[in-house]
């Protein structure tokens, strides 16, 4: 199993042929209580960088793009009744969906866990 | 996620550097670096204002006075009414009115609180305070329309606290006792802790609170002593936006701007008898035939069914067509849910009437709601 980031803050653990996406922790604390999540359709077909789901704080919506491409194979069906899940716990319960990578080798232009943490200090 | 906008070269409240010391995260605002929340988050400095009392810089805002010359308030008075609708003239010493500059078409150029100032000696000034992002051409418009008569003082050396929230009145009279008789939309002038101050019991929250003027030199030292009270936690603009959308309370260069009418706004309230008889405003022409006649389309609430929020720019549908437009909308953390406010054909503006909501390509039921989301609790 390994874990892989997007520079926008999404992330992406892979077992097999599958991917779990969600957003880092990073992520939940800029955007602050989450108030809504809009989940794609199972059986939808996400692109790597484009729009794969919807997260609404207080303030504001904001686009979760999917880190590879690939078919939507089940949602976090519990995030629409208790978005708040997202802020608590963003790498485990608050995760948004499970992807079946179409393209493994997209996962090579991802951040490690080492780098991503690179990258937050060099944009903090 | 999709990154924030990067921030050019902004000004600074004389608290700039006392937020970033308080951790607040701070953004640009009407070309201010504010703060737009604290580590408490927007959704726990919302409930702290409505259960506590929350602590506001608002010091990007615009402070002015308007001197007349021979020192009758009436000058000053008559001079304010040629650009705004409200009844100056009649305003006691101290009293306050929410007003709106008007173009000649009756569009909206700025809304702004006008005061007669109370203080011995200076009952014949108007205190003004108008928003942050069009302070520029406010004084502008001030300079070029205010007789020779009367003079525009343009207040740079003050800042502005607000204090709101149904503790706030107490925490500031432990440092200054008269506040606590002061009545809604009046002002008084008087040391807060031995700091002189210009107190209005008023605020953009819905919860009953003063807006305090203090020289920019002593802004901190008064932030620092009112902070110290447990009651008070600092807010950031983010709860502000939430707290006063939930108070139904417009948002200018969103909820109302050049095209809008007071009437249209819903602003009807706070053009008083006399001014809507008389005219003699900017657009009094389109305003009093919407007061005769009703204006085509109005203000309301916007109350969606479920958790999704309708933000600003949503459109509005009934019957098949467009009605309207929210130009507001977000989460209300009093209400528990989604709140919006927009515009709709004046035939659809009555409360309880069903409107669909398209938000991102979906339908999503919503009706429409009487304002505030959150009950308004000013001392009266």
């Amino acid at each position: 199993m390994t874990t892989r980031y997007t520079k926008d803050h999404e992330y992406i653990r892979v077992e097999g042929d599958v991917g779990i996406v969600g957003i880092s922790d990073y992520a939940q604390a800029q955007l602050g209580d989450v108030v809504f999540v809009e989940l794609p359709d199972v059986g939808k077909t996400v692109s790597k960088g484009g729009e794969a789901a919807v997260v609404e704080s207080v303030k504001a919506a904001s686009e979760v793009y999917a880190p590879v491409s690939g078919e939507v194979i089940a949602v976090n069906d519990k995030l629409p009744d208790s978005p708040a899940t997202v802020n608590e716990d963003p790498a485990g319960a608050g995760w948004f969906i499970k992807i079946k990578l179409a393209n493994k080798a997209e996962l090579d232009g991802l951040m490690s866990e080492a780098e991503y943490a690179e990258y937050l200090k060099s944009i903090a | 996620m999709a990154s924030p906008e990067s921030a050019e070269t902004l000004l600074e409240t004389p608290l700039a550097a006392w937020h970033v010391a308080q951790g607040a995260k701070m953004v640009p605002f009407a070309g201010y670096n504010m703060p737009v929340q604290y580590p408490l988050g927007i959704m726990g400095e919302h409930n702290w204002t409505r259960e506590s009392a929350g602590l506001f810089d608002v010091s990007h805002m615009g402070q002015c006075f308007l001197i007349p010359e021979d020192g009758k308030y009436e000058t000053a008075a008559a001079a304010l009414e040629k650009l705004v609708p409200a009844d100056v003239l009649n305003l006691k010493p101290g009293q306050q009115r929410y007003s709106q500059f008007l173009n000649t078409e009756g569009g909206i150029l700025d809304d702004l609180m006008i005061t007669r100032l109370g203080f011995a000696g200076h009952e014949h000034w108007i205190y003004l305070v108008v928003n942050a992002g069009c302070k520029v051409e406010d004084y502008k418009h001030l300079a070029a329309h205010l007789p020779k008569s009367v003079t525009l003082k343009i207040a740079d050396n003050l800042a502005l606290l607000a204090l709101q929230g149904p503790k706030a009145v107490a925490a500031i009279a432990a440092h200054a006792p008269a506040l606590a008789d002061l009545k809604f939309m009046t002002s008084t002038d008087l040391p807060v802790a031995g700091i002189w101050c210009h107190v209005s019991r008023t605020g953009y929250t819905g919860e009953d609170g003063v807006e305090i003027s203090v020289k920019n030199e002593d802004v901190e030292a008064l932030a620092n002593i009112l902070l110290k009270d447990e009651r008070v936690k600092p807010i950031g603009l983010g709860a502000r936006d939430s707290l006063r959308l939930e108070a139904g309370l417009c948002l200018y260069g969103h909820d109302i701007d050049t095209t809008t009418s007071p009437i249209e706004a819903d602003l009807k309230w706070s053009i008083q008898k006399r001014r809507r008889e008389e005219g003699g405003f900017p657009g009094a022409a389109r305003i009093q035939a919407e007061l005769a006649n009703g204006p085509a389309r109005l203000r309301v609430g916007i109350q969606p069914e479920g958790r999704q929020p309708a933000r600003e720019g949503t459109e509005i549908f009934a019957d098949g067509r467009r009605i309207g437009i929210v130009t507001s909308g977000g989460f209300g953390p009093t209400a528990q849910s989604p709140v919006a406010m927009g515009y709709v054909e004046s035939a659809f503006a009555k409360p309880e009437t069903p409107v669909t909501l398209v938000v991102r390509g979906k339908e999503l039921p919503a009706r429409i709601a009487a304002m505030p989301f959150a009950p308004h609790r000013y001392f009266r």
